[in-house]
C-alpha cells in the first residue's frame, strides 16, 4: 500500500477514541503489524518534530491527536467553559485506587482517614473508577479500581505509566 | 478572635491526618520524632476552634483527638527497665499512618499535574468529558432519545403557533396500523420518515405516540448508531 502512512493517520483522527494497532490492523487486513507499527512511529516521530498544535499519542493502549498543552486556553475561550476540575478530596480517593488497586472502600478510608462515600461516588459517576467485583472475605466488600477512561484522562498509556508513589522509603532513611 | 483565619484554614484539610500533617510542617518538627504534647495541644485547638464556627465537625477529628491522647498518656508512663522485649514508641503507628496518606497525598498532587485531557489538553472531539458508548456500533436505543429526537423534529416543521380547528380525524390505532403497513413494506423507516409525512402538529404527535405504544408492544425496534443520530425503526420480530 503506497498511502498506508496516510491511511493510519486518517484512521486515527477520524476515531472518537484511541485505536489500537490491532483495530487498524483488522481494517488493513493484508498489512504486516511490523509495517503498521513503524508507520504508526513514524507519523508520531512528524508531529513531534513539526511541533505544531496537534500530536499523535500513545493513550490507553491506542492512538490519539491530541492538542499540545500551550495552547489549552484558547480552546476553553472557544468551548467558553472552564473545565470540569476534581476536588482535592476526590483527587486523593483517586490516587487511592489508581496505585492501591484492587482496593476496598475500607483501605482507602484507613489510608486517608476519612469517610470516602462521597468522593467514591463522584468518581464512579465520572466513570474514572469502577466497581471490579467483590472481595471473597466476610460482607463480600465491593472493590474498585479504574477505568479506560481514567488512562485517556490523564493521557497514560498504561497503568504503569503513573509516575511512581514515593511511598515511606524514607522510614530507613 | 482570629476566626476568620481558622476558618479559610480548616476549609483546606481533608481530613484529620491532613490536619496534622500541616501541624506538624507548621512547627517544623521532625516526622519521625513528633513532639506529642505540644502537636495534640494544637490539634484539639484546632478542632475547638472548628466547633466554635460550626464547622460540621467530622467523627474522624475526634478520634484522632482521642489517639493523640492516648499516645500522649503512653509517652508519659516510665519505660519499664525489666521487660526485654523491645518496647515500640507508641507514636509509630501513627508516623506510619501519615507517612501513608503523605505518600497519597503527593501522588494526588502529582495527577493534578498531569495533562488532563478537557483541561490541558484535547482530543479532536469535545465531547471528550462526555463517556458516550462505541459510537461504531448501532444500538438500540430507549425513550427518552426518541422524546429528544421528536423535540427537535417538533420544532423543524417551522409551523406558527396558530390556534387551528383540526377537522382531519385521526386516532391512534390508524397510525399504529399505517407505521405496521409502511415498516411491512420497505422493512425499515428513519425516524424522520414516519414524522415526516406528518403535516400537522396532531398527526406528528398521533405518529410519536404510535411509535413509542409500539415500542413497549415490542413490535418495533429503535436504533441509532451516534447520539442525535437518525433512529432507524423496523419491526421488530425480524
Amino acid at each position: 500500500m503506497d498511502n498506508l502512512k496516510a491511511v493510519i493517520e486518517t484512521l486515527i483522527f477520524v476515531s472518537d477514541t484511541p485505536i489500537t494497532e490491532a483495530r487498524i490492523k483488522v481494517i488493513l487486513q493484508d498489512i504486516k503489524e511490523k509495517e503498521i507499527s513503524s508507520a504508526i512511529h513514524s507519523l508520531i516521530r512528524e508531529y513531534e518534530e513539526r511541533d505544531g498544535g496537534i500530536f499523535l499519542r500513545e493513550i490507553a493502549g491506542g492512538y490519539q491527536f491530541r492538542t499540545g498543552e500551550t495552547t489549552a486556553p484558547w480552546v476553553q475561550k472557544l468551548r467558553g467553559q472552564k473545565p470540569g476540575t476534581l476536588s482535592p478530596a476526590a483527587m486523593e480517593t483517586l490516587a487511592v485506587v489508581a496505585y492501591r488497586q484492587p482496593v476496598m472502600k475500607s483501605e482507602i478510608e484507613k489510608v486517608r482517614g476519612v469517610d470516602v462515600s462521597g468522593s467514591l461516588r463522584g468518581l464512579l459517576e465520572k466513570n474514572l473508577v469502577r466497581m471490579m467485583g467483590r472481595k471473597n472475605v466476610p460482607g463480600r466488600p465491593i472493590i474498585y479500581g479504574t477505568t479506560r477512561k481514567f488512562l485517556e484522562t490523564f493521557g497514560l498509556n498504561t497503568l504503569s505509566d503513573l509516575p511512581t508513589l514515593r511511598e515511606f522509603k524514607e522510614l530507613e532513611g | 478572635m482570629t476566626s476568620t483565619a481558622y476558618e479559610i484554614k480548616l476549609d483546606i484539610f481533608e481530613g484529620p491526618l491532613d490536619l496534622l500533617l500541616y501541624l506538624i510542617k507548621k512547627n517544623e518538627v521532625d516526622i519521625y520524632d513528633i513532639p506529642i504534647a505540644l502537636i495534640t495541644r494544637q490539634y484539639i485547638e484546632y478542632i475547638d476552634a472548628m466547633k466554635t464556627l460550626n464547622l460540621d465537625l467530622a467523627g474522624e477529628y475526634l478520634v484522632l483527638a482521642a489517639t493523640l491522647t492516648h499516645i500522649k498518656s503512653r509517652m508519659l508512663l516510665p519505660v519499664s527497665e525489666e521487660e526485654d522485649e523491645e518496647e515500640e514508641d507508641p507514636r509509630e503507628e501513627l508516623v506510619r499512618q501519615l507517612l501513608e496518606y503523605k505518600a497519597f497525598k503527593e501522588a494526588a498532587l502529582g495527577l493534578d499535574r498531569m495533562k488532563i485531557l478537557g483541561r490541558d489538553v484535547f482530543g479532536r472531539d469535545y465531547a471528550g468529558d462526555e463517556f458516550e458508548g462505541d459510537a461504531q456500533t448501532i444500538g438500540e436505543i430507549g425513550i427518552f432519545e426518541l422524546v429528544e429526537a421528536f423535540r427537535r423534529m417538533s420544532f423543524d416543521t417551522g409551523q406558527k403557533e396558530l390556534m387551528e380547528i383540526d377537522i382531519e380525524k385521526i386516532s391512534l390505532s390508524d397510525r399504529i396500523n399505517d407505521i405496521v403497513d409502511e415498516l411491512e413494506k420497505k422493512g425499515e423507516c428513519t425516524f424522520t420518515d414516519l414524522l415526516g409525512e406528518s403535516s400537522n402538529r396532531r398527526r406528528l404527535i398521533y405518529t410519536f405516540l404510535a411509535i413509542l405504544e409500539l415500542m413497549k408492544l415490542r413490535i418495533v425496534k429503535a436504533y441509532q448508531s451516534v447520539p442525535y443520530g437518525t433512529i432507524r425503526i423496523c419491526l421488530a420480530g425480524e
